[in-house]
């Protein structure tokens, strides 16, 4: 009989605010270690947090843009474990009071249907430093890192609603494209932005629910579909042998594409959770709430049938083009300019997304702003240049900051569309052409279009390419069938 | 000049009697020669004491005089100083030096007074005696036999002694009200959230209040119109505006209704204690205030919720404290492990790692309905006996400590019994109240203290209460005899 997976997630987003949930230290990545750690951030003794207003704002644009409650009172509790990363030993936390009650999120799977997955709750939360082993250090010590320390994270808590791998990333999609969407999050996984634990069992249809594992911090989609897959099989492959599941936590190595035991449940810690004295209950009226709902930015659902009533681009472009709120920007900038959105689509899907991938950048990072990409379709919609010197114009803006009129006019592009110069060309190359000329009188009718190639590659030779190809076939055809 | 009180150290410095290096000095003197004896201070700072005395000398002949310009005071050494060492009476601290000033402390350094130095205390602010402190016990300077009271004994005991007129204190279960009393000088809790708790070390954060010790309510007045902020730093910090605390102390009395608890006049309390109270009482009732006998039904339980609630609380502040990245960290470490086991081992002391196990338990998957639930629930009870006794009186009066300072080591081995010394203070860190012990005799030459509570924020009215009771007594006059330095003064 066939097995059923069940598939829950845990996502961790880092909320984009300027400075941490409990400190004024910056939250900007990369910076050297320990530049944007106060004393707060260090728990140096007497230090005491003050909430930041802003990772409330997003949580709660978060809780509205899901359709869920959000708490009228919300509680921070003190979750306890001792690690050289977690400066006070305990992680602020939010365990029975979450900010962000149940809501939900629907997908879209391969057949295009709709899928509603259930959200738990969401709750705010502060990252711990990191800990580094490779470095300079003496033999036997490591550093810490706590310039993460104390940046404000939303944890989004699934049901389990998911059946196999292809939902459950349809699914990080679609959040990711909600949080970046909201502004709140900069979904920049592979800085560990964005984090997913996804807790997986199995099961024969009708069964209740098998033991479920853990599997950590996975930092991109491509390693969670891996992932998921990977335990899936696993689990299968150890009850189908008579083994058992462990209800255990487990990591997964991207590079290695193997798992492993991180711990069982027998070693879990008893976290001894209590509510933080240091930060009383925060309150929230609906006026504040309401006042932030007015400021919702667009989300993708809208974002998606607005596309297509206004484009009228087919489903299948409107889905590449919206989810992602980068992709979706970069467009209607680019259309703003290019007034052409169906070429700007397929400039977008096709040459910038395959350039974007093999630089492994995300759309926002693009060297080809929006901006210089429309000018360039301005310039194919005018017929200045052919789609073929578009190819070469966008390498040419690829590789510097210039746009692509001036890339035109450095390279030569410009398609020559004079029909008097055109003509000239066209009969010259008539007048040398007499073979071709008495083969194209004396073929049959269905066969000369065929014919035509010859004239026209010669044509563009004589241009260098530059000849404005459809009117090359035009006057040709007429200065042909005039001969006849 | 040691016998002067701060108003009137202010009066002398405004007046031109004396200036802040001298009397600076004096006190300086007097710790050199003195505390040998009592340990009131871990730190004394010298240098930095002298330097912000001329710096406030040279500030006044500028015509600039913030309320404190010139004074000397001295902190609790749970409170951070910046660039100067804080300990917290631990081990575990010895090295610590804190790059930032607790708002307390910046307070006072924004009022001109000078530090003389950092009090003796209780590790970490646990004990009721004295007894636990890394840097030895501070001796009650009315007989060196006993103990000061804790956690601020060294607060309590420089004061006494003369060794400072004020000095800054904490108060979770009674850490001020308790000392004051056993050493016979007046100290004030304010209400939970009145004085900011940033840069001051956390025991149990919903119990721990700062709040000021001195020889009169009218010096802890003035102490309180410092300390006393809105800080934005803390937020469990209470906006509101922070009144003169000096306004109404000579406000007659007729008419105060105090509230007598009869649970504070059961079985424990030492005969002589409950005389002194008494007595105190019928002074009020000779001014004018009415004794109205009211119930706090729920004060036994205080004992045991608080021994839930604030070990509960410490077990959590207290794991920062790990090696890592300040303070004490044990020799070659073999592993992650064993550098956590043996930098706690060693830094800790024993009543610090009893509590820290006590909350620990108390929070655990199983018991934390038993345990901190119930006793959170029992918190909200002793809070509802407050407000609805204050709803028939003005204050409550009562004695502060059950008996007068007892010898050391005599409750060493009984927790429990050192646990009831608390036993009249407690409810009000409790109910997040106010209060205030102030000096109402003596058992066989040793200090009782009066205990005043107050309504939340009713700050002014209880050192109304108190100046008023010192006016007409002299109880807090008294000193110990053998405070004296030759050739000094």
């Amino acid at each position: 009989m066939e097995w059923e997976t069940v598939i829950g997630l845990e996502v961790h987003a880092q909320l984009a605010t300027k400075s941490k949930i409990f400190s004024g230290s910056s939250t900007t990545f990369g910076a050297e270690p320990n530049t944007q750690a106060s004393a707060l951030d260090l728990a140096m003794p007497g230090t005491l947090p003050v909430p930041n207003e802003q990772a409330f704002r997003y949580a709660i644009m978060f809780g509205l843009a899901i359709d869920a409650e959000i708490a009228k009172i919300s509680v921070f509790d003190r979750k306890n474990y001792f690690y050289p990363d977690l400066p006070k030993a305990y992680q602020t936390t939010q365990l029975d009071r979450p900010i962000v009650g149940p809501g939900h999120i629907d997908i879209e799977l391969a057949d295009g249907t709709q899928k509603t997955i259930r959200i738990h709750h969401a709750h705010l939360e502060e990252d711990a430093g990191k800990s580094l082993h490779e470095g300079s250090f003496e033999a036997g010590m490591s550093g810490i890192d706590l310039n993460r320390a104390g940046i404000p994270l939303v944890e989004i808590v699934s049901e389990p609603d998911m059946s196999n791998a292809e939902e459950a990333v349809a699914f990080a999609k679609k959040l990711h494209s909600i949080i970046t969407s909201l502004g709140i999050c900069d979904g920049e996984m592979s800085q560990g932005s964005m984090r997913f634990d996804v807790n997986i069992s199995i099961r024969k249809p009708g069964e209740k629910l098998g033991t479920r594992t853990e599997t950590k911090n996975l930092n991109s989609f491509r390693f969670m579909e891996d992932a998921i897959k990977l335990e899936v099989e696993r689990q299968i492959d150890l009850v189908e042998d008579g083994g058992r599941v462990i209800q255990e936590t487990r990591l997964y190595n991207g590079d290695t594409k193997e798992s492993r035991s991180m711990r069982s449940k027998e070693e879990a810690n008893d976290y001894r959770y209590f509510p933080c004295p240091d930060l009383l209950p925060v309150v929230f009226d609906d006026d504040y709430i309401e006042s932030i709902r007015k400021e919702l930015p667009e989300l993708p659902d809208a974002r998606h049938d607005r596309f297509m009533e206004q484009y009228g681009l087919s489903s299948y472009d409107t889905n590449i083009l919206s989810n992602d709120a980068g992709m979706a920007q970069y467009f209607e900038t680019a259309t703003k300019i290019s007034g052409d959105p169906k070429l700007t689509a397929n400039w977008i899907m096709g040459e910038l997304s395959a350039q974007l991938n093999t630089a492994d950048l995300p759309i926002k990072h693009s060297p080809l702003s929006a901006k210089q990409l429309a000018g360039m379709i301005v310039r194919i919609a005018d017929g200045t240049i052919s789609s073929k010197m578009a190819k070469q114009v966008f390498e040419g803006m690829w590789n510097s900051d210039g746009d692509a009129d001036s890339i035109i006019e450095a390279q030569g592009l410009k398609q020559v569309s004079d029909s008097g110069a055109i003509e000239a060309m066209v009969d010259e190359v008539i007048a040398n052409s007499d073979k071709q000329v008495v083969n194209f009188r004396n073929a049959d009718e269905s066969k000369r279009p065929k014919m035509l190639g010859y004239f026209v590659g010669q044509i563009m030779k004589a241009s260098k390419g530059q000849a404005n190809p459809q009117q090359v076939n035009e006057i040709l055809l007429k200065k042909l069938n005039d001969l006849l | 000049m040691h016998n002067k009180t701060i108003a009137e150290i202010i009066a002398g410095l405004d007046a031109g009697d004396f200036t802040s290096v001298e009397i600076t000095q004096h006190y300086l003197k007097r710790i050199q020669q003195l505390d040998s004896t009592y340990n009131s201070y871990i730190t004394v700072n010298e240098e930095t004491a002298l330097a912000q005395a001329e710096a406030a000398d040279k500030r006044r002949a500028e015509g600039n005089t913030p309320a404190f310009c010139g004074v000397p005071i001295a902190h609790k050494d749970i409170f951070c100083t910046n660039g100067i060492r804080t300990s917290c009476g631990s081990k575990m601290l010895d090295n610590f030096v804190p790059p930032y000033d607790a708002t307390v402390v910046e307070n006072f350094a924004d009022a001109g007074a000078v530090i003389l130095g950092k009090t003796n205390m209780d590790e970490f602010a646990m004990g009721s005696s004295n007894e636990t402190s890394f840097y030895g016990p501070v001796k009650n300077p009315w007989d060196t036999n006993t103990v000061p009271g804790g956690s601020s004994g060294g607060s309590a005991a420089a004061i006494a002694a003369h060794l400072t007129p004020g000095a800054t204190a904490t108060d979770t279960g009674g850490s001020i009200r308790q000392p004051a009393a056993l050493c016979g000088i007046t100290g004030l809790k304010p209400t939970y959230g009145r004085v900011s708790r940033w840069g001051m070390i956390a025991f149990a954060s919903s119990l721990d209040q700062g709040g000021p010790m001195a020889r009169t309510a009218e010096d802890c007045a003035l102490m309180l119109n410092v300390m006393a902020s809105f800080d934005p730093k803390d937020s469990t910090s209470i906006d509101r505006d922070v009144p003169d605390y000096t306004a109404n102390l000579s406000q007659p009395l007729n008419g105060l209704k105090v509230g007598v608890p009869q649970e504070y006049f059961e079985e424990g309390l030492n005969p002589g204690t409950e005389q002194a109270v008494r007595n105190a009482l019928t002074e009020f009732e000779k001014q004018g205030a009415t004794l109205v006998n009211i119930s706090l039904p729920h004060t036994k339980l205080s004992v045991p919720a608080y021994y839930v609630i604030a070990p509960a609380e410490a077990s959590a502040n207290l794991s920062r404290f790990d090696g890592v990245r300040y303070g004490h960290r044990c020799e070659n470490p073999k592993d992650l492990r064993d550098m956590y086991m043996r930098t706690r081992g060693e830094g800790f002391g024993d009543e610090v790692k009893r509590r820290i196990l006590i909350g620990a338990y108390c929070l655990s998957a199983g018991y934390y309905d038993a345990y901190y639930r119930k006793a959170q629930q029992v918190r909200r009870l002793i809070k509802q006996d407050f407000v609805d006794a204050f709803e028939k009186v003005d204050v409550i009066m009562g004695p502060t400590s059950p008996s007068p300072a007892f010898e050391f080591g005599a409750k060493g081995n009984d927790p429990v019994a050192m646990y009831l010394e608390d036993i009249y203070t407690i409810a009000t860190n409790l109910a997040g109240l106010p209060g205030m012990s102030v000096p109402c005799g003596f058992v066989d030459n040793k200090p009782v203290g009066l205990q005043i509570i107050g309504n939340y924020f009713d700050e002014s009215r209880m050192l109304n209460v108190a100046h008023q009771f010192q006016q007409a007594t002299n109880w807090h006059q008294q000193a110990p005899k053998d405070i004296e330095v030759e050739g000094v003064e």
